[in-house]
């Protein structure tokens, strides 16, 4: 193989990249490993961005097409930045059946940002969830990666003001 | 570990449960650890300490899903099998206290309930009532022994024969003979040969493979491992969804206690058997639990589907024949082969074996996790063990299937409960999520909220799907703002039957079932719905009052 093709630069001398490329390796640095692969430099970044889809792409030798179809077709990646808290709310069968739609509402209404945005200040991102299998405790949303359950409108929006206020950052959770 | 180790470290364990006083089990599963229950564990464990208990004496343990859901965090003290509902740090030094004397009142739950006393567990029979991060406790309920049987005992034609004896059908929804699954795999040709279990629950409403992953993941490790001794393979995947973390957290645990005690890897239980497992997360994508998408997605590719015949057990993840069974599926195996083919048998209908677990929620008192044989009416599921609807309010209809299934009303609920009667009702088996609704959900509404899930789930790759879809929600929201024409309602079902049979996988396939099934039986919500031909449209604003 050529020299060149050997060394791959990650896209910045950002430490974490060390990590992500340890852990590729670990994996095999296969093709297949692909959507494991993006799950750790979601893991370790918080979203995916093209350097790091490019990087990721000459280290398992998969077409950059291939790694940004697969990035852009699975829901659980995402290409944006997060803010610095976020709130996902459960829109699965039972949460709507017990009111997710209210929640968004009161959501939108109070902060002024819709599923998939995050506040101009980027401190909370709010985005919505297919199910996370609590359907007991309906409606639940995971604020900063805690799960609230038998939320109500008001009850949500108490948690939300809590957390902005504590300004403790969601990766540190 | 051979049979006689796994012989020594369940007397061992059965040694230590009599010598103790007492054991509080804490459920530790998902929607419990929601509710602070790790925190209730350690408060107990110092209550427990407190009052002069030894670990000894008392032990305290997290255990998985008590199936309660709704009434978290629960706890279970043995012996006596005492279950309490909805406790708090604060009540840990009375639970402690009435140990050896009259439980607990006000916190107690009746165990002559209908939601525990009609229901019968295989799947979860260890559910609540072992650590799921021991492998001890595992092996102290039979664990492993039957993996050890198998590789010592049987030939792998006698596996197969005695799980189709059982009449064990996939649990993921479809129904196929688990058996003969099996036994395509193992007459494929070639040496390679790949065991999957499919733990991408993606139907919203439905935990049932959450539970069981969190609850006892060796179960299913033994399950999976049985199969590859039947069929001849060396590699298995379980392919379990990313937003599930504490059930990944679970079965890496327990993949590790496997491998290291030789139950799992190479020399399993010292024959010569090897079986490695993989695990490989999802990523938030519906489609992939149709198995060829899932395929797809395990050799790092998008996952969209492909036709089929070729199946997967003739040419499956990197054209290998391979099984694909549902995580239910294989958490029946070990079980069905210490007992027996005719004992599973001789459970359930003439056409559907055994049981089946159902995730309850929605409009219901008793919300969570329940097993009932196979043949059970509809009815008993909802108003016995489900308790009925909360707050006076009427039953309306009870959605099963999720968003391929379709909603069964009232008259019907006297219905068993098996593959055929449910499908003969327009709606499907499907994993065993079951949502009951009152009469304050609208049909329309829940329709359209499915067919907005398809659409956006639809992998893109047929167009009837594709297309379909966003055809079919944008017909349905016009119905939902009450601004739809008698055109629309003849448009609405012939899209229907286009996308119905002309998609390429079961995710377009059985799309348009919500809407169909809320046509057949909910009909005048739709027509009530429309606006008098030859009427103009209201404005907006107007739209509501004037067609109503």
């Amino acid at each position: 193989m050529p020299a060149y093709l050997e060394k791959i630069n990650p896209p910045s001398d950002d430490k974490r990249w060390k990590m992500v490329a340890a852990t590729m390796k670990k994996l095999g640095n296969r093709p297949s490993d692909l959507i494991e692969a993006l799950h750790t430099v979601q893991q370790t970044f918080g979203y995916l961005d093209k350097p790091g889809l490019i990087f990721v792409a000459a280290v398992l030798k998969v077409p950059p097409s291939q790694v940004y179809g697969a990035a852009t077709f699975y829901h659980y990646f995402t290409m944006k930045p997060q803010g610095e808290h976020t709130c996902i709310v459960c829109t699965g069968t039972a949460c709507y059946i017990n009111g997710a739609a209210a929640l968004l509402k009161s959501i939108e209404a109070r902060e002024g940002v819709r599923p998939g945005q995050t506040t101009p200040d980027g401190r909370l991102s709010v985005l919505t969830a297919r199910c996370f299998g609590a359907c007991g405790l309906a409606p639940v949303a995971v604020v900063d990666g805690q799960l609230e359950s038998r939320l109500t409108p008001d009850g949500l929006q108490n948690r939300l003001e809590a957390i902005l206020k504590e300004g403790i950052p969601s990766h540190a959770r | 570990m051979l049979a006689e180790e796994l012989k020594t470290v369940a007397d061992r364990e059965h040694e230590a449960e009599s010598a103790r006083t007492a054991c509080i089990n804490v459920c530790a599963a998902a929607s419990c650890q929601a509710l602070q229950s790790e925190e209730l564990r350690k408060a107990l464990a110092q209550a427990a300490a407190a009052q002069g208990y030894g670990p000894e004496a008392c032990t305290v343990r997290q255990v998985g899903c008590l199936g309660l859901c709704g009434a978290g965090p629960l706890v279970s003290v043995d012996p006596g099998g005492i279950l309490y509902q909805r406790v708090q740090p604060s009540d840990a030094e009375e639970i402690v206290a009435a140990l050896e004397g009259a439980r607990v009142e006000r916190l107690a739950l009746d165990p002559a309930m209908p939601f525990f006393t009609r229901q019968h567990r295989i799947v979860l029979e260890n559910s609540g009532r072992i650590d799921p991060d021991r492998l001890e406790d595992y092996i102290a309920r039979d664990g492993y022994t039957a993996l050890s049987t198998v590789l010592h005992e049987m030939h792998p034609a006698d596996v197969i024969a005695e799980v189709t004896k059982a009449g064990l059908r996939g649990r993921g929804g479809a129904g196929y003979p688990t058996g003969l699954k099996w036994e395509t795999v193992a007459k494929s040709a070639g040496s390679q040969k790949i065991i999957v279990c499919n733990a991408d629950e993606g139907d919203p409403g439905a935990f049932m493979d959450r539970s069981v992953l969190e609850s006892d993941p060796h179960r299913v490790l033994e399950g999976m491992a049985i199969a590859a001794y039947a069929v001849g393979a060396n590699e298995g995947y379980i392919y379990v969804r990313a937003e599930y973390p504490l059930a990944v957290a679970r079965l890496k645990t327990a993949l590790r206690h496997a491998e290291r005690h030789g139950l799992l890897g190479g020399d399993i239980c010292g024959s010569h058997f090897t079986f490695r497992i993989s695990i490989r997360l999802g990523a938030g994508a519906f489609v992939c639990g149709e198995e060829t998408a899932l395929l797809a997605s395990i050799q790092g590719l998008r996952g969209t589907p492909r036709p089929r015949p070729p199946y997967p057990a003739q040419a499956g993840l990197w054209g290998y024949p391979t099984v694909i069974n549902n995580v239910e599926t294989f958490a029946n195996v070990a079980p069905i082969i210490r007992n027996g083919g005719d004992w599973f048998a001789a459970l359930g209908t003439e056409r559907s074996k055994g049981t089946k677990v159902f995730a309850l929620a929605g409009s219901i008192h008793n919300t969570g996790l329940i097993e009932v044989p196979m043949g059970m009416k509809l009815r008993d599921i909802v108003f016995d063990i489900g308790g009925g609807i909360p707050g006076g309010k009427r039953f309306k209809a009870v959605q099963t299937g999720g968003p391929s299934g379709g909603c069964i009303p009232e008259n019907f609920l006297d219905t068993p409960v098996d593959y055929e009667t449910l499908t003969g009702l327009g709606s499907i088996m499907g994993s065993g999520g079951m949502i009951v609704m009152d009469e304050t959900s609208s049909m329309v509404d829940v329709a359209r909220f499915f067919m907005e899930f398809c659409m956006t789930e639809s992998c893109g790759k047929c167009i009837p799907c594709r297309a379909g879809t966003v055809q079919m929600h944008e017909l349905l929201g016009r119905f939902c703002e009450r601004r739809a024409r008698t055109a629309d309602l003849r448009m609405l079902e012939a899209l229907c039957d286009l996308v119905r049979n002309t998609s390429l996988c079961g995710l377009g396939q059985s799309a348009p079932n919500p809407v169909l099934s809320t046509l057949r039986y909910f009909r005048p919500e739709y027509e009530a719905a429309l606006v008098p031909d030859g009427a103009a449209l209201a404005s907006n604003n107007g739209a509501h009052g004037g067609a109503a």
